[in-house]
């Protein structure tokens, strides 16, 4: 087999609509953004795809999981501020801090009268420690947050209100406490990674790529984990979560599982948004970004990884384009676009795409999806759908070209039936 | 303690305590619209705080009309009508339009409903313009009563609180000894056997709506006489509300009472011991903590799920 045959075939990457639709990504990704735009706007690009962390975290975690959490800014802010602390402590060595009172500790310290570094600003003198905190404390978090609610059932709506509510605490608590967090200004100023100016065009061009090779890996990985057993139960767990749990399946850990993916993927985001933006704010952890980033996954469609990204990207764009021509108008598009989003394209622009891709049959290979159901036959549908993720996991999803067309079927089934099994985790 | 002496302490709770009372109403009057419209119906309304805002604009419109005619006195009154009658027609409507097409997928209720939000947030922005602007109060709402010299309680908390008394027995006659309140509760426990005999079940969502909404506009005009009013004014108070609802347990109006009242003085006694950021903080962790061991809320109705 050639590489693209096997690529078709691989069941993780999703057929070769799914092969088609990263190499579309991964081009104006790599290629067209980097030639078509100055180092300025490709910078304001590389701020957004780090967002695209959350909203493909946010896909595995809602559109897949069913589970929504208003809290993923929590999750963005300590990945965040820990890249952000390495770097302040960095860019605050005794030379350049020499008029404060106290030399060496970072200059917001310094104002709010603290003489000594806290204790946790210890370990975040090393990298590799930084790097190991942006990836365990947030997933940490999440572990503990989920543990609580979901060995409890406590899901749906409850879930959304409490991670919203953690996500103000979290919000308040740095701004409230400025001598250890820089307060409502955050840490500004930094300058170097190990030495390294990350405020130069050549930094912002390498970050820029380092930045979309860690999302592709994202992608990746949340398409390996959706192929995977636990892909399967996941999406089953969504629609009809008593039968996996009736059939012996621990779906907590499922949920806690997915829950700290989630966590993780957008502490990524957030540490790489500090590195090219070279400043993190409390106004990136609280409530008000954590549910824009849920829209910027809503607006790709909430089932689609790539999509999620697109949707990202276009949203931010409009936003910056919009806010800055008509800052009025601003709010009402943000507004009008969560509101239509939600009532006429639940599934994103990933659903618009399938629409017509279907239509004109562009990808004759690939089973077309079932015709929608209305929302109101979701009843009647779900069982189908349940049925059939259920057998998978006894199909052995090996490569091997037929089953793995069965298995992108049954993925493609399963898509189709998001609209009509609209998030019924919700019922508490 | 805290180097206060045991009897100033004791001013300081009561004191504390009276100000913490005038939140309590206007955290209980928006939980008991939400306590129906999301204990009841299950709709995340994110846009609830902007009904607030509706009753609260009311409010400061009227009282200025009230100055230049001269009725300052009892425009009050009048005003808790308008902003209730004014937040229940806007509710009714955006039921009409939204909501009714939504009660099949209630987790994007929440992401419409904050769409929702953001439009009215700008409607307000572009209508009165970015500055708080606060009420005349008629005279008799100023003034406090002096128990003692180091106490003294505001009166329109009073009034204030007596409005909150009366909304609240109002709905709990409503849901519990009404016909129509009947009819609510039989469509959000079962709605086809309730639309199977004979209620017009849709008719009960939009009604129900509304009235959640109109509460809220309620709750606005109690908002005025402890704060200004400003676009981003309902944002402040959504999730406080949220908590108080699901804290007390969804379904409950004990509960919602209980959770409003603790939650409220919870917050203004700890703020005067902490800073003001870190009361709010301990007290939503508190919640938090206490939810997790006991998600259905403190005064959940025992069901078999």
């Amino acid at each position: 087999m050639t590489l693209w045959e096997k690529m078709k075939a691989s069941s993780v990457l999703g057929g070769k609509e799914g092969v088609i639709s990263l190499a579309v990504l991964a081009a104006i990704i790599f290629v067209v953004l980097p030639l078509g735009v100055d180092i300025f706007r490709l910078n304001l690009i590389g701020k957004y795809l780090t967002y695209a962390f959350v909203a493909v975290g946010l896909v595995m975690l809602w559109g897949h999981g069913g589970i929504l959490s208003l809290g993923q800014g929590i999750f963005f802010g300590l990945g965040g501020y820990a890249m952000a602390m390495f770097l302040k402590l960095e860019a605050s060595d005794p030379l350049s801090t020499k008029i404060q009172s106290t030399p060496g500790i970072p200059d917001f310290m310094d104002w709010n009268q603290l003489t000594a570094l806290p204790w946790f600003w210890e370990p975040f003198k090393s990298l590799p420690f930084t790097i190991f905190a942006v990836l365990t404390i947030p997933a940490l978090f999440a572990y503990i947050i989920g543990y609580a609610m979901f060995k409890r059932r406590v899901g749906g709506v409850y879930f959304s209100i409490i991670t919203q509510a953690v996500a103000l605490i979290l919000s308040i608590l740095i701004v409230g406490q400025q001598g250890y967090t820089g307060g409502v200004n955050g840490m500004t100023d930094l300058r170097t990674m190990l030495g390294w100016d990350i405020r130069t065009d050549s930094a912002k061009y390498i970050l820029y790529f380092v930045n979309g090779l860690l999302l592709f890996g994202a992608i990746f990985l949340s398409k390996y984990i959706m192929s995977s057993k636990f892909g399967m139960l996941l999406l089953a767990m969504r629609d009809k979560e008593e039968r996996v749990r009736f059939s012996g399946y621990d779906v907590s850990n499922f949920k806690i599982f997915i829950f700290c993916f989630a966590a993780m993927l957008s502490a990524v985001g957030g540490a790489m948004f500090t590195l090219q933006v070279g400043f993190m704010s409390p106004s990136f952890v609280g409530i008000v970004p954590s549910i824009e980033m849920v829209i910027f996954c809503a607006v790709g469609g909430r089932a689609s990884l790539v999509g999620a990204v697109y949707g990202t990207l276009l949203v931010n764009y409009g936003k910056t384009v919009f806010s800055e021509t008509y800052p009025e108008m601003w709010l009402f598009l943000m507004g009008g676009l969560f509101i239509a989003v939600v009532m006429f394209f639940p599934s994103g622009l990933a659903g618009i795409w399938d629409k017509y891709a279907t239509k004109y049959g562009w990808f004759k290979d690939k089973v077309a999806p079932a015709k929608k159901p209305e929302v109101s036959t979701s009843e009647v549908e779900a069982p189908a759908v349940l049925t059939e993720t259920m057998t998978e996991p006894t199909l052995t999803p090996d490569s091997t070209g037929v089953v793995s067309k069965q298995v992108t079927r049954k993925k493609a089934d399963a898509n189709a039936a998001i609209e009509s099994n609209k998030l019924r985790g919700a019922e508490a | 303690m805290f180097g206060y002496s045991m009897a100033e302490i004791g001013n300081i709770v009561v004191m504390q305590g009276f100000s913490g009372l005038s939140m309590f109403t206007v955290l209980l009057l928006m939980a008991l619209g939400l306590a129906i419209i999301f204990g009841q119906m299950g709709v995340i309304n994110m846009a609830h705080g902007e009904f607030m805002t509706i009753g609260a604009y009311t409010t400061v419109m009227l009282s200025k009309v009230a100055a230049t005619y001269g009725f300052t006195n009892y425009y009050f009154i009048f005003a808790i009508l308008i902003a209730f009658g004014l937040a229940f027609i806007v509710g009714y409507f955006i039921e009409f339009v939204m909501i009714r097409h939504l009660y099949k997928r209630p987790l994007d209720t929440l992401l419409a409903t904050w769409g929702l939000s953001l439009v009215m947030q700008q409607i307000f922005r572009s209508t009165f313009g970015a500055k708080e602007v606060s009420a005349e109060l008629p005279e008799w709402m100023l003034g406090s009563f002096q128990p003692t010299p180091d106490i003294d309680i505001p009166i329109n908390g009073v009034f204030v609180m007596g409005l909150a008394a009366l909304v609240t027995f109002g709905v709990y006659m409503f849901m519990f000894k009404s016909r129509w309140g009947l009819r609510v509760r039989a469509t959000v426990q079962n709605r086809t056997m309730a639309g199977a005999v004979g209620i017009n079940t849709a008719k009960v969502d939009r009604v129900t709506f509304a009235l959640g909404c109109g509460i809220a506009g309620i709750a606005g005009a109690a908002f005025t006489t402890i704060a200004s009013t400003g676009p981003t004014t309902g944002t402040l108070y959504i999730v406080d509300s949220f908590m108080v609802v699901v804290f007390g347990g969804a379904a409950s109006i004990v509960g919602t009472i209980a959770s409003a009242f603790g939650i409220a003085q919870a917050q203004s006694v700890l703020q005067f011991f902490m800073t003001s950021s870190m009361g709010k903080v301990s007290t939503l962790l508190a919640i938090v903590t206490i939810l997790m061991m006991k998600p259905e809320g403190l005064f959940a109705s025992k069901l078999r799920k």
